[in-house]
């Protein structure tokens, strides 16, 4: 693709800062997902009881 | 043999003999790096080597750099095949606990704010009349991450590895007083006071602690293919850490690992700071860009904490937004200190550390998203 400096510039700045913004919302997204799905146990800690 | 004296003497004095002003220039700059890092402790691990790369690669006839020399063959191991920036990150995932940004998810979207600089220092370089790659290489300073920015500007603008990195490590140890005017400059004194509520700590299992860097590193990879390797190895690094079964190994990746591959960066890096292309205009101009980018990801960090204490009816201090760069943990312990200047009972610091974590993975994100986008757009092989 030939493009000029600005159309380049204003691309790639418009996507990346997008593209970053959404990759890391649905980061958080997993990441509340992933604690959900292995919640903490106090046997996480090491200490069993009983 | 009066001949054979004179060659011999001839030969001891070659070096005095072409010794040049702009060597002796760059001989003062690598010792003055060598101060910086010795003297008052910016990035010493970085600056040290980097500083007596610099000298080595100047001294007249060394031929550091020439086909053969010591300092050419790491390069051309280490650096032009981009491994060396690779293992720091190994090493940096080994270091780093993520666990106050799985307690405090949200948080990241700081991270992502953080990096705003990048974008925008990439359309000031290219209204300077940097080329496309180039003008890429000197806003990934932005990053506030020295390997990203080497990753990226050994692979895309080697001759500009030199200054590239010099101003990222050095902007990184300037965090402490590059970010609080630009802090105090975007806040009111009420917002600057706010006391945010205790961080939930939510303890995190440690399935969870497991499961992260692996999801992160398909999901990213996934979505942003060309930062597989920025991505996967931070994780991979992290991964080790944090599964608790082979400790030898997380032990090596964050210390000889770590420190063998620092040492020879920083001696490569070095080694780049030739007189011939050091010593330009453009290296001034990429030393401006650079302060301009990690102050425009301060200033962009806090105008996002400022939009989420609005929308939050004032529950987020905004200066957490100016931790949401890479510099870890230092840019955190400034959020910390400046929220403390204008109340003492605000104890900003877990919550600076959850957009300090998200930072680290934000940098890595942006790089591995402006790879990807480089890629689609065809400027970079596919």
């Amino acid at each position: 693709m030939n493009l000029d400096n600005w159309t380049f510039g204003w691309t790639l700045a418009l996507i990346g800062m997008g593209g970053t913004m959404l990759v890391l919302w649905l980061m958080s997204l997993m990441i509340l997902l992933i604690r959900k799905a292995f919640p903490y146990k106090p046997e996480d800690s090491g200490a069993k009881k009983g | 043999m009066e001949s054979a004296l004179a060659y011999g003497l001839q030969g001891l004095f070659l070096g005095v003999v072409n010794i040049t002003l702009p060597k002796v220039i760059m001989i003062l700059i690598g010792s003055g790096l060598l101060y910086l890092g010795i003297k008052k402790g910016y990035e010493p691990l970085l600056l040290v080597p980097i500083g007596f790369g610099a000298i080595l690669v100047n001294i007249p006839l060394s031929e550091m750099m020439h086909d053969g020399g010591f300092l050419r063959f790491f390069y051309n191991i280490g650096v032009s095949t981009e491994i060396f920036p690779l293992l720091i990150f190994l090493g940096i995932g080994a270091m780093t606990d993520f666990q106050p940004l799985l307690q405090n998810p949200k948080i990241i979207l700081l991270g992502a704010a953080g990096q705003f600089g990048i974008f925008l220092t990439l359309l000031l370089a290219l209204a300077l009349g940097f080329d496309k790659l180039d003008a890429v290489a000197v806003a990934v300073i932005g990053a506030c991450d020295g390997p990203t920015a080497i990753y990226v500007s050994s692979k895309f603008a080697p001759h500009m590895l030199g200054a590239v990195s010099v101003a990222a490590y050095s902007y990184m140890s300037l965090v402490p007083l590059i970010q609080p005017p630009i802090m105090r400059a975007l806040t009111t004194e009420k917002e600057r006071q706010i006391v945010m509520g205790a961080a939930k700590l939510e303890p995190i299992s440690k399935t969870t602690k497991i499961v992260f860097p692996i999801a992160v590193t398909i999901f990213a990879s996934i979505l942003a293919p060309k930062g597989a390797p920025l991505i996967g190895t931070v994780m991979l690094g992290n991964l080790l850490r944090e599964c608790g079964v082979v400790e030898r190994l997380k032990s090596a990746s964050e210390n000889e690992i770590a420190n063998i591959v620092t040492l020879l960066l920083g001696l490569c890096i070095g080694a780049t700071m030739e007189a011939d292309k050091f010593l330009k205009t453009q290296t001034l101009l990429i030393l401006a860009l650079g302060f301009i980018a990690i102050s425009l990801d301060t200033a962009v960090g806090v105008l996002f904490g400022k939009a989420m204490c609005f929308f939050t009816g004032g529950k987020v201090n905004p200066l957490i937004g100016a931790a949401g760069i890479s510099a870890f943990p230092m840019s955190a312990r400034v959020v910390q200190a400046e929220g403390q200047k204008y109340n003492k009972k605000s104890y900003l610091l877990m919550h600076a550390m959850s957009a300090n974590a998200g930072g680290q993975i934000g940098s890595v994100i942006a790089a591995a998203v402006m790879l990807s986008v480089l890629q689609g757009m065809g400027i970079v092989g596919k």
